[in-house]
Order: structure tokens, then C-alpha cells, then sequence
């Protein structure tokens, strides 16, 4: 209801003419232009360029972290020796990797993938720690005592009782690769929605920038609730 | 078997220490045969933990029978049998956070006795238990005892639970065995009067367990 409300809050004055339509056009004129924009191919073109830098990074990047957090997780020597190098790089903003990242991989497709995966390594890293570190001992000693290996304590009791903060992660991280990828492409790669934002920037084509930003809001939140999803489909049995 | 002793004497190092589940110089032996180097899981022992740290992402059900998958063991009949002499049969697919404190405790006390350990380790169990609970619980306890013949030990600092659940009672303190008696005189020896009125004024206070 919220979202109808404004929605027709916004043709009632975009269509008042107070501004030019080229500044805020009216809702109806940005869907006609999606439709344009689909048809054509423009869209789905650009759509699929960001969206496969998005998943290759944040899957590269989630799978790097949350390895690298159950190998810090589970072994205090590994937490000790890499935690204060991890602690030094974790603030840097990511995009402050990008010059650098310009250099050493080129302006080319690897660039906000390496963005991505970078936005996506830390947090993972330090929500899969975190998620291991808050088990109780004694459940894992539990599992010892009743004969099971590293291995199967791994397996059957270390990362599904991770789960939760692993999905934390990934949720909250989902939406800043979509995030990252738009920003490398809007500074670098000529392609994807990011360029494509750009492009109509500079040719004064605000219902085409609008558009792409509805996108990148509904793939933010596809994401976001596709994880939750995932967290909830493996967890609610235990946590309620 | 119970060992009694105030809090800090040492006796859950004590239990790690037999368990296997902590580093430790000296040597630990079972019936002459030392234990150096011979992990938790291959001591046969079974280990009842304080908080009980059952598996909370597993069905009562899986709880109990996880011993027996992880060594690839037939784990089906033994669960039943074991949730129906725990009397928690009817729980066998609710999951941790849905039980009471004395239902996690039987279920705890399954999981425990699955892999017929040939002694077991209890840890305070009845701690977060109020007294009619924890009576049952103890009188259960004897007679599983009693039934499987295994060799338990129970580290407690509550006098009442040694003497009630043990055949033998050693008085711990400061990470030493003061004494070992029958507990039936346990409660006559003068060792443990001056333990609890040095050690538990507050059991003396209405209310509190000791005074069951």
C-alpha cells in the first residue's frame, strides 16, 4: 500500500508540471521507457553485464571468506597469525582498492569482480569467526566425547551452528556488491547498469536513470530476501 | 562414585582430565590400562555436561542418536530403547530449545548412554534443576545404574546429590582427594561438616538445596 501511495503521489506531480517532465518525469513515462529499454535489449544487455560481475565476485568472495573464517574460526594459531593483517586491510573502503585494482588487473571485467570480491571476503570472514567463536565448547566437546572426527564436528555441528551468522553476512553483503558493481561501472567499465546510468547522465535521459535504479533496488532486495530465505528454509526448525 | 568438593576444587578438571578432553601431565588409568595419547571418543566414556550442550540444531531423536551414526552404528532400535527408558519417547522430534530443563536432561542422558560407555562422567547435571526434578532424576539415575551396570561419576557440591546418587563419596578440595568414604557415612564424617560450614554457609539458609 506505502509503495502504491507513492507511486501515485508521484505521476500526480510529476504530471502538475511544476518541473519539466525530462527532470522528474511521471511514473507512467519510466515504466514506457523499461519497456523500451527491455524490447530493445538495452536493459537485459546491461542487466546480465552487472549481474554476472555480481555473482561471480560475491560467490568468489562469500566461498574465500567463509573458508578463510572457518580456518580462523576453528584454529587459534591461524586467528592469531592473520587477524591483525585482516584487522589492517578490513577498513579500507572498497573502493579504495580501485586505482590500484586499475593497475594491477586493468580496466576490464576482472575489475569490479575483484571489487566485489573484496566487499564480500571481510564481512564473511568476520561473520563466519564470529558465527564458530559463539558456539558453546561444550557441544563440540560433546560431539568429541561421542567419538566424532574434526571432520564430522565440522560438518555436523560447526557449520550448520554457523549458519545463522554466515546468512547474516551474505544478506547484508548482497546488496553492497550490487552496490559496488554499479560504482566500478560507473567510473570504469562500459558496460553493465552502472555505464549505463552514466550514459543517460550525460544525455540528460532521467527516466532512463530511474529506471536503473529500480532495477538495482529490486535486485538489492531479491537478494537480500533470497537469503533470508535460505536462512530461515535451514534454520527455523531449531531457532523458531 | 561422587565427588564432592566446593566450587574451584578442581573437580571438572578432574572430569576433563578422566574424559580426556583437556591436556594433562601424570597418567589417567582404566582397569590398569593407561589412557596416554588415547583420544575422548575411544576411552569409552560417556560425558554428561553441566549445561548438557545438547545439539540445539537437532531433533531429540538425532541428539540421541548422533554417537551412533558418527561411528556408523545401527542407531534406530538404540534410540528407541534409549528414549524409552529415558521416558522421552513422545519428544523424539522436538528439538532442544522446546524442552524443559529436566526433559533436556534425560534427553542428555540418552545421547550419553548411546554409545554404552563403560563408565560415565557426570558433570553437576542437576544443577539447573529445581528439587523435585533432580530427585527423580537421581533415583532414575540409580536404577539405569543399577539395570546397565556402569560405573558412574558424579562431581557435585551439592552434599545431598553425592550421598543420594553415589555408593562411594570422596571429598575434594584445592585439587586434592581429602578422603574417600561410603555415603552412608558421609554425612557423619567430620571432614565434611567443617568442608560446609567453612565452604557453605549458604546452605543453610531456608530455601536452598542443600536443605532438601
Amino acid at each position: 500500500m506505502p509503495i502504491i501511495g507513492v507511486v501515485v503521489i508521484w505521476e500526480v506531480v510529476a504530471r502538475l508540471d511544476l518541473v519539466p517532465a525530462y527532470m522528474f518525469p511521471p511514473f507512467s513515462m519510466v515504466m514506457v521507457k523499461m519497456y523500451h529499454l527491455m524490447a530493445s535489449g538495452v536493459l537485459e544487455d546491461n542487466f546480465v553485464a552487472s549481474l554476472a560481475r555480481v555473482l561471480a565476485g560475491f560467490a568468489l568472495g562469500s566461498a574465500a571468506g567463509i573458508s578463510m573464517g572457518i580456518l580462523m574460526g576453528c584454529k587459534e594459531t591461524m586467528n592469531r597469525s592473520l587477524h591483525p593483517i585482516f584487522s589492517l586491510l578490513y577498513p579500507i573502503p572498497v573502493l579504495g582498492w580501485a586505482p590500484l585494482l586499475m593497475i594491477w588487473v586493468g580496466i576490464n571485467d576482472l575489475l569490479p569482480v575483484m571489487l566485489i570480491f573484496i566487499c564480500s571476503f571481510f564481512p564473511l570472514l568476520y561473520n563466519t569467526i564470529t558465527g564458530i567463536k559463539g558456539i558453546d565448547r561444550d557441544v563440540i566437546q560433546a560431539a568429541r566425547v561421542l567419538g566424532a572426527s574434526d571432520k564430522t564436528i565440522l560438518t555436523t555441528v560447526i557449520l550448520p551452528l554457523a549458519v545463522p551468522n554466515i546468512f547474516t553476512g551474505l544478506r547484508l553483503e548482497a546488496g553492497m556488491a550490487w552496490r559496488v558493481v554499479i560504482a566500478a561501472e560507473m567510473v570504469a567499465i562500459p558496460t553493465g547498469i552502472g555505464a549505463l546510468l552514466m550514459r543517460s547522465e550525460s544525455l540528460l535521459q532521467v527516466d532512463v536513470i530511474i529506471v536503473c535504479l529500480i532495477v538495482l533496488s529490486l535486485m538489492c532486495l531479491l537478494f537480500e530476501r533470497m537469503f533470508r530465505y535460505g536462512e530461515t528454509r535451514l534454520t527455523y526448525k531449531w531457532r523458531g | 562414585m561422587a565427588i564432592w568438593g566446593p566450587t574451584g576444587a578442581g573437580k571438572t578438571t578432574l572430569l576433563n582430565t578422566t574424559a580426556g578432553l583437556i591436556g594433562y601431565q601424570g597418567e589417567v588409568f582404566f582397569d590398569d590400562k593407561a589412557m596416554e595419547g588415547i583420544p575422548s571418543s575411544r576411552r569409552g566414556v560417556g560425558f554428561l555436561f553441566q549445561n548438557l550442550a545438547l545439539f540445539p540444531h537437532l531433533d531429540v531423536a538425532s541428539n540421541v542418536g548422533y554417537g551412533l551414526r558418527v561411528r556408523k552404528e545401527r542407531a534406530n532400535g538404540r534410540v528407541d530403547e534409549l528414549l524409552r527408558l529415558m521416558k522421552v519417547e513422545h519428544l523424539k522430534h522436538r528439538y532442544p530449545k522446546n524442552l524443559s530443563g529436566g526433559e533436556k536432561q534425560r534427553v542428555a542422558l540418552a545421547r550419553t548412554l548411546a554409545t554404552s560407555p563403560n563408565i560415565l562422567l557426570l558433570d553437576e547435571p542437576f544443577n539447573s534443576l529445581d528439587n523435585q526434578t533432580c530427585r527423580h532424576l537421581i533415583f532414575e539415575l540409580r536404577h539405569i545404574q543399577r539395570r546397565l551396570g556402569i560405573t558412574m561419576i558424579l562431581v557435585t557440591h551439592n552434599p545431598v546429590e553425592a550421598k543420594d546418587l553415589a555408593d562411594r563419596v570422596a571429598i575434594m578440595d584445592k585439587g586434592r582427594i581429602k578422603g574417600v568414604m561410603p555415603s552412608g557415612s558421609f554425612f557423619s564424617s567430620k571432614d565434611i561438616h567443617s568442608h560446609i560450614n567453612d565452604s557453605y554457609h549458604d546452605l543453610a539458609q531456608p530455601g536452598s538445596r542443600g536443605q532438601r
